[in-house]
C-alpha cells in the first residue's frame, strides 16, 4: 500500500530515549510489587497464626492431645515412665532418621514430647498408641513412628517433626513460639 | 449560539438544584481534618481520645465488628502500644468452642480477635432499642454523606474534598436540639439538626464533661472536654476504623503522581524528538481551509 | 489480517525457524509496527490504546481480588472489608479495580464521542464500528454485574430494579427473571451466578477487542479530515509515532487515575454501598453508577413499564444503524458545519440525560427527560439523515498532509458536493 514516511534512524542512542526507557520499566517493575506482595499472607491470617497457648494440667500420662497452630496438627503426648525409657534405650546409629530422644524433647521436660502429626510420607495423620512401638502408625502405607515420633518402619523418610514450641511455665505450653526443640 | 445557549441554561439548572433537591436539612458545616488534603495525618491523640469516646459512649449499643484490637497498635491509627492492646483485648470476652464436651465458652478476647458485638444479633439489638437495631460504626464515617450540588460537586474533586461523612457526623452529634415551635416529634424519636427528616431514634449520647481527657504534666487539659471536642475525636476515630490505611494511600499517590510527572515529561518530550523527524505534528487538527467556496 | 504485506523480516536461524510454524511475529510487526497511520492523528485518537490498557488493569487487579473474594451473600461484604483491612496492598487494587470501571467508562465515552464527531463509523467501517456497540454492552453487563458483588445495600438494590426490568417482556418476563435469579428474589443464587459472568465477560470482551482491531487494519484508522490516505506522506508508522504518543496520552490519563484512587476514591461510589444489603430496608434514593445514568434517565421517562426497556435499549442499539442513519457523504464533522451545532446540542443533551438520571423522577426533572429522551432519538431518526441531504459541507482539503500543512489552494479543494469520495473505500 502507501509507501509510509521514513527518517533516517538515529545512529546513537539517545539520553531521552534511555531515560524515557528505564523510567518506564521502573514504573512496571514497581506496578508488579503490590500484586505479590498481595499474595503473602495477609494481616487477619499473620494475627490467626500467632502462638496458642495449651493448658498441660488436665493432659493424663499416656494421653495424647491434638492441637492446631497455623492450620497443622500437632500432637502433644505426656508420656509415662516406660514410654520415656523405651524412647531412650535405643541404638541412634540404627534409625532411618538419627537423632536421640533428648534432641526432641525441652530439657528436664522429658514426659512432653510435641510434634507435628502429619506422617512425613504423604501426610495422612498417624493413629497413637498403635504399631510395633505402641508410638504411631500411619494406616495409609504403614508407617511406623516409636513414643519418641521417630519413624521406625515404613516408607516415611525421616521423623515427626518438632514445631517451635517453649515452656511458659510448668503446667502451660506456648506452641509456636521459641525455639524447635 | 445555540452551544452558547445551552451552556447558559445548563448552568442556571445547576445553581437551583440544591434549591429544589435540598429540602430543610441544612448542610453540615465543614470540619478542619487533619487528615484531609494530599498530605493529610491522622492526630494520634485525636485518634486515642476518640476511641475512648467510642468505648465509654457508644460501645454499649453500637458494634465495632470489623476492627480487630491488633488495628489499634498498627501505624496509621492510634498507635496504642502492644502491651496496651493486650491487656485492653483481655478485658473483652469472646464466645468460641465448642470445647470437648461440647459446650460454647468465653474466653478472654487476643489482640488478634476483633471487637465482639454488644448484642449478639441483629434482633436483640432492636429488642433493646426500641425495635431500630443500632448500626455497627466501623464503616460509618463511609456510610453517610450529604447532597453537595453544583458547582461544589465540581469543585470537590479538584479540592479532594472526601470528608463529607466526617463533617456529617460531627454536626449530626453536635445537631440534638429542642424541637423548633410546631414541630411535633413522635414518640421514642429526637429532634436532630442534621439528621435527614430531623426526627432520630438515638437520643443524645454526648453531654460536657461526660468522658475524662488525659491531662498534660501540669494537670491542664489539652483539650477542652465538651460535646463538639468529643464529636470531633470520635468522628475523627471512626475515619480512621472505616479507612485505616489512610495515611498510607495518601503516602502512595504523592509518590506514584510526582514519579507519573516525570515518565510524562519524558514521554512528551521523547515524543516532540520522534515526531520532529517528520517535521512535527504541525497541529494536528484538521481545519477547514480558509479559502471561500468556489 | 489487514490489507498489508508484512515487510518483516526474521533475522535470527531460530526466527525463522518459528516464524515459518507460527508467523505472530510477523502479524504483530505489519499490525502495530509497520502499520501506516495518518499523521494528522489527534489525542482522541489515543483512547483505544488508554482502553486496552484500562481492560488489561480490571482483568488483573479483577483477578487478584477474586483470590481473597468470597461470592457467598452472608461473607461478600466481610470479604471485601478483609481485603481493604487485611490483605496486603488489598485497599489498593480495590479502588483500583473500582475506580478504574469508571476510568474505563471515562475513555469509552470520549472514544465514542469522538467517533460520532468524525464519522468513524461510516463505510467502510461499518462492523468495525458494530464490535464496538457490542463491546460497550459488554462492559456495561460486566460493569453492572461487579457492582453487585460487594453486597452492599446499593449493589443488592440495583440488582433488584435492574433485573426486574425484564418482568416487562410480555409472556416470558417473570420466568427470565427468576431464572436471572436463581430464586424468588435477588439474593445468594444471583450473587454466584454474577460472579461467575462477571470472571468470564472480560475475557469475551477481550476476544471482541481482538475483532475489533482486527476490523480497523482492514480500512486502517480515519482521522479528522475524514480523507483517506493517499499517498505516503500521509501516513507514519505506527511504531514509533503512534506508540510514543499513546505512551504520552496513557501517562497523562494514569495520572487523572491516579488522583481518583489516591485522593478521593470513594467519590464516584455511593455511601450507601458500605451498609451491609438489607432486603427490608430500601435506600432513599436507589442510583446507578454514574455510566448508567443517561440510559438510566430514558428508562424512566417513558410512564409504561415496557416502554421504557424498550427506549432504554433502543438508545444503543440504535448506534447499530448510524452507519445507514447518516446520509452525508462527509465523513468529519470538521466540514459539516450545521451537523457541528446539532453535534454539540447533542453532547449537550446527553450531558443533560446523565444529571437527570441521578435526581428523583419527579417535579419537572420528569417532563425534562421527557423532552431529553425524545431530542436523542430525534437526533439519529431525524436530523442525521435530513441533514446529510440538505447539508452543504465544506471543502475538503486534498490530502491529509495537505490539511496538516494548512495548505490553502484556491478553488483546489473538492468543490462541494461532488464525491466527497472518502465514503466507499475500494
Amino acid at each position: 500500500m502507501a509507501e509510509t514516511t521514513t527518517a533516517a534512524e538515529p545512529t546513537r542512542r539517545d539520553f531521552l530515549y534511555i531515560a524515557t526507557g528505564a523510567a518506564a520499566v521502573i514504573g512496571g517493575a514497581t506496578l508488579v510489587w503490590p500484586f505479590v506482595s498481595s499474595l503473602a499472607p495477609d494481616a487477619a491470617t499473620v494475627a490467626a497464626g500467632a502462638p496458642v497457648e495449651l493448658d498441660l494440667t488436665p493432659i493424663a500420662e499416656g494421653q495424647i492431645v491434638k492441637v492446631f497452630w497455623r492450620g497443622k496438627l500437632i500432637f502433644v503426648r505426656h508420656r509415662t515412665a516406660d514410654e520415656i525409657k523405651a524412647a531412650q534405650d535405643v541404638n541412634i546409629a540404627s534409625l532411618k532418621d538419627p537423632q536421640p530422644d533428648t534432641a526432641r524433647v525441652k530439657e528436664g521436660k522429658a514426659p512432653w514430647l510435641v510434634v507435628y502429626g502429619n506422617c512425613t510420607h504423604l501426610g495422612c495423620v498417624p493413629l497413637g498408641q498403635q504399631g510395633e512401638y505402641k508410638g504411631w502408625f500411619c494406616p495409609c502405607h504403614g508407617s511406623v513412628f516409636d513414643t519418641s515420633g521417630r519413624v521406625r518402619g515404613g516408607p516415611a523418610p525421616t521423623n515427626l517433626p518438632i514445631p517451635p514450641y517453649t515452656f511458659v511455665s510448668d503446667t502451660k505450653l506456648l506452641i509456636g513460639a521459641g525455639e524447635t526443640a | 449560539m445555540i452551544k452558547r445557549t445551552l451552556l447558559v441554561a445548563a448552568a442556571v439548572l445547576g445553581l437551583a438544584s440544591p434549591a429544589l433537591a435540598a429540602g430543610e436539612t441544612p448542610v453540615p458545616p465543614q470540619v478542619s481534618w487533619s487528615f484531609q488534603g494530599p498530605f493529610g495525618t491522622f492526630d494520634r491523640a485525636q485518634l486515642q481520645r476518640g476511641f475512648k469516646v467510642y468505648r465509654e459512649v457508644c460501645a454499649s449499643c453500637h458494634g465495632l465488628s470489623y476492627v480487630a484490637f491488633r488495628n489499634l497498635s498498627q501505624p496509621g491509627g492510634p498507635e496504642f502500644s502492644e502491651a496496651q492492646v493486650r491487656a485492653l483485648a483481655a478485658e473483652y470476652k469472646i464466645q468460641d468452642g465448642p470445647n470437648d464436651a461440647g459446650d460454647m465458652f468465653e474466653r478472654p478476647a487476643r489482640p488478634a480477635d476483633r471487637f465482639p458485638a454488644p448484642f449478639p444479633n441483629e434482633n436483640a439489638a432492636a429488642a433493646a432499642n426500641g425495635g431500630k437495631a443500632p448500626p455497627d460504626l466501623s464503616l460509618m464515617a463511609k456510610a453517610r454523606t450529604y447532597e453537595r450540588g453544583f458547582p461544589w460537586f465540581v469543585i470537590d474533586v479538584f479540592r479532594q474534598y472526601s470528608e463529607n461523612g466526617a463533617d456529617y457526623l460531627t454536626a449530626l452529634l453536635n445537631g440534638y436540639k429542642p424541637a423548633p415551635q410546631g414541630f411535633t416529634v413522635p414518640e421514642g424519636g429526637h429532634y436532630n439538626e442534621y439528621y435527614p427528616g430531623h426526627v432520630i431514634a438515638m437520643p443524645n449520647p454526648l453531654s460536657d464533661g461526660q468522658v475524662e481527657y488525659p491531662k498534660a504534666e501540669d494537670g491542664k487539659a489539652i483539650v477542652p472536654e465538651t460535646v463538639d471536642q468529643y464529636a470531633r475525636d470520635v468522628t475523627a476515630f471512626l475515619v480512621w476504623t472505616a479507612e485505616p490505611h489512610l495515611e498510607a494511600r495518601k503516602r502512595l499517590g504523592f509518590q506514584v503522581i510526582l514519579f507519573l510527572l516525570l515518565l510524562s515529561g519524558l514521554l512528551y518530550f521523547t515524543k516532540k524528538k520522534i515526531w520532529a523527524r517528520v517535521g512535527g505534528e504541525m497541529d494536528g487538527h484538521a481545519t477547514p481551509p480558509m479559502t471561500h467556496n468556489p | 489480517m489487514s490489507s498489508h504485506p508484512t515487510t518483516y523480516v526474521p533475522k535470527s536461524a531460530f526466527a525463522k525457524w518459528f516464524e515459518s510454524r507460527l508467523p505472530i511475529v510477523g502479524l504483530i510487526h505489519s499490525s502495530f509496527v509497520a502499520f501506516p497511520v495518518p499523521r494528522n492523528l489527534t489525542y482522541f485518537w489515543t483512547f483505544g490504546a488508554v482502553l486496552m490498557f484500562m481492560l488489561i488493569s480490571q482483568i488483573v487487579t479483577g483477578v487478584f481480588l477474586a483470590m481473597y473474594y468470597t461470592p457467598n451473600a452472608a461473607m461478600a461484604f466481610q470479604s471485601v472489608e478483609h481485603i481493604m483491612r487485611d490483605v496486603n496492598y488489598g485497599w489498593l487494587m480495590r479502588y483500583l479495580h473500582a475506580n478504574g470501571a469508571s476510568m474505563f467508562f471515562i475513555a469509552v465515552y470520549i472514544h465514542i464521542f469522538r467517533n460520532f464527531y468524525y464519522g468513524s463509523y461510516k463505510a467502510p467501517r461499518e462492523i468495525l464500528f458494530i464490535l464496538g456497540v457490542i463491546i460497550f454492552i459488554l462492559m456495561m453487563a460486566t460493569a453492572f454485574m461487579g457492582y453487585v458483588l460487594p453486597w452492599g445495600q446499593m449493589s443488592y438494590w440495583g440488582a433488584t430494579v435492574i433485573t426486574n426490568l425484564f418482568s416487562a417482556i410480555p409472556l416470558v418476563g417473570e420466568t427470565i427473571v427468576t431464572f436471572l435469579w436463581g430464586g424468588y428474589s435477588v439474593g445468594n443464587p444471583t450473587l454466584n451466578r454474577f460472579f461467575s459472568l462477571h470472571f468470564l465477560l472480560p475475557f469475551m470482551i477481550f476476544g471482541v477487542v481482538i475483532l475489533h482491531v482486527w476490523a480497523l487494519h482492514v480500512p486502517g484508522n480515519n482521522n479528522p479530515t475524514g480523507i483517506p490516505i493517499k499517498q505516503g506522506k500521509d501516513a507514519v508508522p505506527f511504531h514509533p509515532y503512534m506508540t510514543v504518543k499513546d505512551g504520552f496520552s496513557l501517562a497523562i490519563f494514569l495520572i487523572f487515575f491516579a488522583w481518583w484512587v489516591f485522593y478521593i476514591p470513594n467519590y464516584l461510589g455511593h455511601a450507601d454501598n458500605y451498609i451491609p444489603a438489607n432486603p427490608a430496608v430500601t435506600p432513599a434514593h436507589i442510583v446507578p453508577e454514574w455510566y448508567f445514568l443517561p440510559f438510566y434517565a430514558i428508562l424512566r421517562a417513558i410512564p409504561d413499564k415496557l416502554g421504557g426497556v424498550i427506549a432504554m435499549f433502543s438508545a444503543i442499539i440504535i448506534w447499530c444503524f448510524l452507519p445507514w442513519l447518516d446520509t452525508s457523504r462527509v465523513r468529519s464533522t470538521a466540514y459539516r458545519p450545521l451537523y457541528k451545532q446539532f453535534f454539540w446540542v447533542f453532547f449537550a443533551v446527553c450531558v443533560l440525560l446523565g444529571w437527570l438520571g441521578a435526581k428523583p423522577a419527579e417535579g419537572w426533572y420528569v417532563i425534562a427527560s421527557q423532552i431529553c429522551t425524545a431530542y436523542y432519538f430525534i437526533h439519529f431518526l431525524v436530523i442525521l439523515p435530513v441533514l446529510g441531504f440538505i447539508e452543504r459541507p465544506l471543502p475538503l482539503p486534498n490530502s491529509i498532509l495537505d490539511s496538516v500543512l494548512g495548505v490553502q489552494k484556491s478553488g483546489a479543494g473538492m468543490p462541494v458536493g461532488a464525491a466527497a469520495e472518502p465514503n466507499t473505500k475500494g
